[in-house]
């Protein structure tokens, strides 16, 4: 039988889920609306949404003054190398703790997830201090380092609830008819784990992007991706609200990109379930 | 489809390009017009000295500052020339975090830097340990046309009780004219340095000879109390959340009578690009209340050498180039006399030139003459600085104390709250750090 769902409530759901949608946009609209506006236009009150003179200044300036594809190389480099590692140490963590657990199994996930639960400056020093003896210091590879460490609690718990999906009876059939260790993870559990693990990257990916605490305190000129980028638009003394705006535009593009070509992997992944 | 291709090819492409970067001076500064300018002509600087190169790290003033100081406390090494505050000046030369600046060449004139910003950069020991990039002190901005409207006259040197019956009458807010915009919102270096630089003109101070605060004081109860009651009668709704670039929107958009901030506040609203009230503006000392004091402070951004650094040579060069005689004429040459950096030396408030261009500057240069960092406030004190106490544990205490007068201009808590609360910081903090018992 049919769901019956009168047109009422359709209307009533499809403008719910607009107004929500439209609410969430918001900051990145106006953002982006700012940009196009003079430095005059953007602190003017009452605010004009669409009907004002639009103008490239702001980007024209942005460019002159910032190497943006310097900052931009930086990013990508610095949030997919972190990624990319992050799941390489977590496929194996996250398949051990789902098919082999042990009674403490639960703790150790636990014990991971409170690593995330401290305010990162409570440790800046002591981290600031091992990467200036090392040598990290505003390198990629530094900050490549840190952010996995940062990301992998949420990189295992995701594979976990993921694979923890998968009936364990096909993976022991696999076993059953001869595959090793390696076989099954490779023929048998990933391509059933795509969808999670697709997710998890790119969730990972946009997570590492927006990182702000420790790609501003580690870098200072060579390694700075485009949070430090966006942070150099903003100022004491003087008007900076449209530069600002050109500037975050300019640093979510692309992330906002890879994100709308990307929605059904991560829409598939981010609700549970995907492989039954 | 084809463009999605495109476009994964492309990000592919950018993920195997390698990027080097040769070896340079690091200089870390704020996002301020002046340094902006500074990044626009260091070709100057660069053509003179083909050995070195220069790399800029602009931040955000709270970024930069937290950036700095974790690199200069654990001799990072990070950067080789810092854009620092007044106030962080003697506290870091007492650390030994900043190397003194001993040559910067026979040409560089340090007798020509303004007495008032000099002696605030110089160390215990006499040596000078950052150089002035631009100064300013604070001053009352006024609209001509408003004030002439309800016929008053703004004198060259206010009391607070004139400033504040103007902005009394000025105040239309059916029309959304406010008669005083003044910083509200919580922060050391936000609406403590104001309320602690109009605190001197009331009498009031910080700490007592012995260290001991004063927040339970009747000086200060006076002069919390008239800002409050002033900023609900005659100030912009919302006002404990403005800082100086809310209260620099305001101003400019014609929404307030008086606006009392830094000096170099004076060169946007002129600045008949940006601002809608750019013929209308005057200029007053900031206002007394006939104790002896005014409220004007005192600041100054600075280039200083990190004790870190491994380019000391190089970094003295740029520091005497960006901080020179030179360097003043090189703006004027490129972007005119009204944008040359302001505050640092005397010579060019005795330009002729730039006193045409810059309505403003014999203002500027009263103000910053009259403050007196050793000496701020009516009684005396133990501590430097005008509106900020030169120790380390300002910043966080200032804050603290920032958001409870926050509060009380809100109408959260009452000024004898905020005041109670003040205190009980105050004499909690002093004691952990130890200079009172």
């Amino acid at each position: 039988m049919a769901r019956n769902v009168s047109t009422q409530r359709k209307i009533v759901v499809t403008v719910a889920a607009w107004a929500i949608g439209i609410l969430i946009f918001f900051p990145i609209l106006w953002t982006f609306l700012t940009s196009f506006k003079t430095e005059a236009q953007a602190i003017a009150s009452p605010p004009s949404l669409f009907f004002f003179d639009w103008t490239m200044e702001n980007y024209h300036e942005v460019q002159a003054r910032s190497d943006y594809f310097k900052h931009f190389m930086n990013s990508v480099v610095i949030s997919i190398g972190s990624t990319l590692l992050g799941l390489i140490i977590a496929i194996p963590s996250a398949w051990a703790m789902a098919f082999s657990p042990t009674p403490k199994t639960k703790d150790v996930l636990m014990w991971m997830l409170s690593t995330k639960m401290m305010p990162p400056v409570g440790v800046l020093v002591p981290m600031y201090l091992i990467f200036r003896n090392t040598g990290l210091l505003d390198t990629r590879l530094g900050l490549v380092i840190v952010l996995t460490l940062i990301n992998l609690p949420i990189i295992i718990w995701m594979l976990y609830t993921y694979f923890k999906e998968i009936p364990g009876e096909i993976l022991e059939a696999a076993r059953m008819d001869g595959a090793s260790l390696a076989k099954e993870i490779i023929y048998v559990l990933t391509p059933m784990a795509i969808p999670g693990i697709a997710s998890t990257l790119l969730l990972n990916i946009i997570l590492a992007w927006n990182e702000a605490f420790w790609t501003l305190n580690l870098t200072a000129s060579k390694a700075a991706p485009l949070t430090a980028f966006i942070a150099s638009y903003s100022s004491p003394e003087g008007l900076f609200y449209a530069k600002l705006s050109a500037a975050s535009t300019m640093a979510i593009a692309p992330i906002l990109i890879l994100g709308w070509f990307s929605q059904k992997q991560l829409v598939r992944g981010l609700t549970f379930g995907a492989v039954k | 489809m084809k463009l999605k291709t495109l476009l994964l090819g492309a990000c592919s492409a950018v993920v195997l390009c390698g990027f080097a970067n040769a070896e340079t001076l690091t200089i870390a500064t704020v996002n301020n017009g002046d340094m902006i300018r500074m990044q626009k002509l260091t070709d100057d600087f660069t053509s003179k000295n083909p050995d070195i190169q220069l790399e800029w790290v602009t931040l955000e003033e709270n970024v930069l500052r937290q950036r700095v100081t974790t690199d200069i406390a654990t001799k990072g090494g990070q950067y080789d020339v810092l854009t620092i505050g007044t106030y962080e000046v003697p506290i870091w030369a007492k650390q030994g975090w900043l190397l003194p600046l001993e040559n910067l060449g026979a040409d560089y004139d340090v007798d020509d830097l303004l007495p008032a910003i000099r002696s605030g950069l110089t160390g215990e020991d006499g040596k000078l340990y950052a150089a002035p990039f631009y100064g300013e002190s604070s001053m009352v901005m006024y609209r001509k046309d408003l004030f002439e409207k309800a016929g008053l006259t703004m004198p060259d040197a206010p009391t607070w009780e004139f400033i504040a019956d103007a902005a009394r009458k000025i105040t239309d807010k059916n029309n959304e004219i406010y008669g005083i915009c003044l910083r509200g919102k919580a922060g050391w270096g936000e609406n403590m340095a104001f309320l602690t630089a109009t605190a001197n003109a009331f009498g009031a101070r910080w700490f007592d000879e012995n260290w001991q605060p004063q927040f339970d004081q009747p000086e200060w109860k006076n002069a919390l109390d008239f800002y409050v009651k002033l900023m609900n009668d005659a100030g912009p709704p919302g006002a404990s959340s403005n800082g100086f670039n809310e209260n620099l929107a305001l101003f400019q958009t014609g929404k307030c009578g008086m606006w009392i901030d830094a000096t170099v506040a004076a060169s946007f609203v002129t600045n008949p690009k940006e601002s809608t009230v750019a013929d209308k503006v005057g200029f007053a000392l900031a206002p007394d209340t006939g104790l002896g004091k005014r409220g004007n402070w005192l600041w100054a951004w600075n280039l200083a050498i990190p004790a870190g650094t491994q380019k000391q040579a190089a970094a003295e060069k740029f520091v005497a180039w960006a901080t020179g005689k030179e360097y003043l004429n090189l703006v004027a040459e490129k972007e005119g006399w009204a944008n040359v950096p302001p505050g640092t030396r005397t010579s060019l408030y005795e330009n002729a030139e730039y006193q045409k261009a810059a309505p403003f500057a014999k203002m500027t240069l009263d103000s910053i003459n009259a403050a007196d960092p050793k000496n701020p406030a009516v009684k005396p004190v133990p501590y430097v600085g005008v509106q900020f106490v030169a120790i380390p544990e300002f910043q966080g205490l200032g804050t603290a104390v920032g958001q409870q007068f926050a509060a009380a201009l809100a109408g959260q808590v009452s000024v004898d709250q905020a005041l109670q609360s003040a205190q009980q910081l105050a004499v909690r903090e002093m004691t952990k750090a130890g200079y009172i018992k």
